[in-house]
């Protein structure tokens, strides 16, 4: 329980800090290399509460897959940091409000009437916390299940709209007439008569 | 008809087989790699590599001084002085070859009327310290006295053909 | 608390087992490879060291020891000195949870899949990251190519790996392989063929290896992200890939080929007489086969293009997983002997 404790610990203290770090950091792609940070540790905080499937799925979607495509974006961004810190000042009152709000809802959820406090319970061997988490959400939680999907298909579909363009006057290569090329497409053999 | 066969062609991996099959066929196919220091390619008489001066077998040097070389080398690697000698017959003085000008086209060797600058087939050598790169007279006559064997028998390997 | 850290320290046993004999392989891996590459190209490769240049690894890593290590000037040095290690920690952390013979696995996890999914897909960051802190044009384009690359075919891999799992009705490796008991034909890759090869496919690109290794890129962009590095970074890069191949190797030979099961379980004669071959085997024997596959591709084919490679990943490679992940469906719900019984 000791070493529970001191993991637990430490890697809170990790997480705190690295989710600080992503706001105060100046650069954007340390930031966003922070924010991965912050990822591995809440993982570690779910693998302790045996919640494996959801900690391996966070490294594996958050940090395998989204972060790499937002790091590649920030990667590419040209930001000038003394325009933004100049125009610091006229974000402050928004901002104010925005953490007030949030702060706000935070304190609502967490109040002793809303917050139920569960006892951790410690799985027995043959626990399989994928097959539970399966068995609920495509019973219990089917329709929220299929919305979510839906929603997702809908921003997919969404996206490839957005980028996809329809004008056949790009110049793009046809990658399919490519490969099939062979031989007899691109080489014409003709027989010539001889110049005397 | 044709893109079905593209397709199942592709679907299979066919065109990558047929080439996995062909390295993998060199897998075992004799290798032609000479191990360099012990096995050596054969060099044709006509090689042209390091210089030398030749003599003639009572010990004459050969060269006349006539300049010819110094003349035709289209690289002005050569270096030619030239004076009287004690016994009236003109001699050089000093003949340095700069083997970083030298581009080893042979004019030289083709120009010189008695034989005298040749190209060895010797292709291995190295400097370690500036300057080495000139060859001056004494040089060169040391690498042809040392190898006027085989000097002098790739001249005659190659001579029907001059 | 004493108890605890007896166990510690037998963890730390165990991983040095696995680790120590793996380096090594990696070490040899870069020796094969030479040789194989060498031999397919009609040369004979390394053989100045040692007898057969087996001292070769050896030397090269004692070269890359006592190389000095350029940190570029514009570079962010604390990034550019933690991305190898990066690269290098998933591919070795990922060997916690392989089985290597019926007891033989560090950490038999439950959701081992899952494991092995998210330690291959952080294998990026050390490239992203190595990229970015060398603060090179060349190095830059390779790490952003790489990332482009990983995630595409890290879904391919995925959707490969929900076949396996639908196959075998868990993400346990160990419980993995014990399904596919049973002689060669019990073995997965029969029946999820497609699959195999889409996880093959993703896995070489996975390690950025020829024909995929759009991040080196040699003839375009240098040498890619690691451009910039010498000696040690340089060396724990290339131990990174190397490992990374090793594990991709081991994990195809797993997933489909059983992994530390014999391949002539359930013959009438065979079956006695190679029951003596301890499963380990077996699994370097299946791995080993993947590994010479993965320096035949190299010697074999040309770089990809970059745009070809998304074309192969998005277009190609995920639909046919889908749609197999139906056939297998159907497979399983009509209990297709004898895979699903």
């Amino acid at each position: 329980m000791l070493i529970e404790q001191i993991v637990f610990i430490a890697f809170s203290l990790m997480l705190i800090f690295a989710a600080i770090m992503v706001v105060c950091s100046k650069n954007a792609v340390t930031s966003a290399l922070y924010l991965v940070y912050a990822f591995f540790n809440s993982a570690v905080l779910w693998m302790l509460m045996q919640a494996e499937f959801l900690s391996l799925v966070l490294i594996f979607v958050y940090v395998g897959a989204v972060m790499t495509l937002f790091l590649f974006v920030v990667m590419m961004l040209n930001i000038n940091i003394e325009n933004l810190r100049r125009s610091r000042m006229k974000y402050l009152p928004i901002g104010i409000l925005m953490t007030a709000l949030i702060v706000g809802i935070v304190i609502y959820v967490v109040m002793p009437e809303h917050y139920i406090s569960l006892t951790p319970v410690k799985a027995t061997e043959h626990y399989s916390n994928i097959s539970s988490l399966g068995m609920v959400l495509y019973t219990h939680y089917l329709y929220p299940f299929e919305l979510a999907a839906v929603l997702l298909l809908a921003a997919i579909i969404g996206a490839i709209s957005l980028t996809h363009v329809g004008n056949p006057k790009r110049k793009v290569q046809n990658i399919n007439k490519q490969i099939q090329a062979n031989k007899q497409s691109r080489l014409r053999i003709i027989k010539m008569p001889s110049e005397k | 008809m044709k893109k079905i066969v593209q397709i199942i062609k592709s679907f299979t991996l066919w065109e990558l087989l047929i080439g996995m099959k062909l390295t993998g066929r060199y897998l075992f196919a004799k290798k032609v790699t000479l191990q360099f220091p012990e096995e050596k390619t054969p060099y044709s008489p006509r090689f042209r590599g390091l210089h030398a001066l030749r003599r003639y077998p009572n010990g004459e040097e050969r060269c006349i001084a006539c300049k010819l070389c110094e003349a035709v080398c289209p690289a002005l690697a050569i270096t030619i002085e030239a004076e009287p000698r004690e016994d009236g017959s003109r001699r050089t003085t000093r003949y340095d070859i700069d083997l970083f000008k030298c581009i080893y086209c042979g004019f030289c060797e083709e120009s010189c009327p008695v034989d005298s600058i040749v190209e060895t087939n010797m292709s291995l050598y190295h400097f370690e310290n500036r300057g080495e790169n000139i060859m001056t007279k004494p040089m060169l006559l040391a690498i042809g006295d040392k190898y006027e064997k085989e000097i002098a028998e790739s001249k005659r390997a190659d001579a029907p053909y001059r | 608390m004493f108890d605890a850290i007896i166990a510690l320290v037998w963890i730390v046993i165990k991983i040095v087992i696995i680790l120590v004999p793996l380096l090594i392989a990696v070490a040899y891996l870069t020796y094969a490879e030479r040789k194989v590459i060498g031999y397919m190209q009609c040369r004979v490769g390394p053989n100045r060291v040692g007898i057969f240049g087996l001292g070769q690894p050896i030397a090269d890593a004692v070269k890359l020891f006592l190389k000095e290590t350029i940190d570029p000037t514009a570079a962010n040095k604390f990034l550019f000195m933690l991305a190898p290690v990066l690269s290098l920690m998933p591919a070795l952390a990922a060997w916690a949870v392989i089985p290597f013979n019926n007891s033989w696995v560090l950490a038999n996890v439950n959701a081992g899949v899952l494991y092995l999914l998210a330690m291959t897909s952080i294998g990026v960051y050390g490239i992203l990251i190595a990229g970015w802190a060398s603060n090179s044009k060349y190095a830059f384009l390779g790490a952003l190519r790489s990332a482009a690359q990983v995630v595409s075919y890290e879904i391919a891999m995925g959707f490969a790996l929900v076949g396996v799992l639908m196959a075998a009705g868990s993400a346990n490796l160990q419980t993995i392989i014990h399904s596919q008991q049973g002689g060669i034909w019990h073995w997965f890759f029969i029946p999820l063929f497609p699959l195999f090869l889409v996880y093959w496919i993703s896995g070489v690109a996975e390690t950025n290896r020829l024909p995929f290794d759009m991040a080196e890129g040699e003839s375009e962009i240098v040498a890619g992200f690691h451009v910039e590095y010498s000696g040690m970074g340089f060396a724990v890069f290339f131990l990174a890939e190397y490992a990374n191949m090793i594990l991709i190797s081991a994990l195809v030979s797993i997933f489909f080929l059983g992994g530390w099961l014999s391949p002539f379980d359930g013959i009438p004669y065979l079956s006695n007489l190679f029951a003596w071959v301890p499963g380990i085997i077996w699994f370097i024997a299946k791995t080993f086969i993947f590994l010479l596959l993965f320096l035949w591709l190299r010697a074999t084919f040309p770089r990809y293009r970059y745009d070809q490679i998304m074309r192969l990943g998005w277009k190609v490679l995920i639909p046919v997983t889908i749609v197999w992940i139906f056939v297998v469906g159907f497979a399983i719900e009509f209990h297709l002997s004898p895979w699903f019984n």
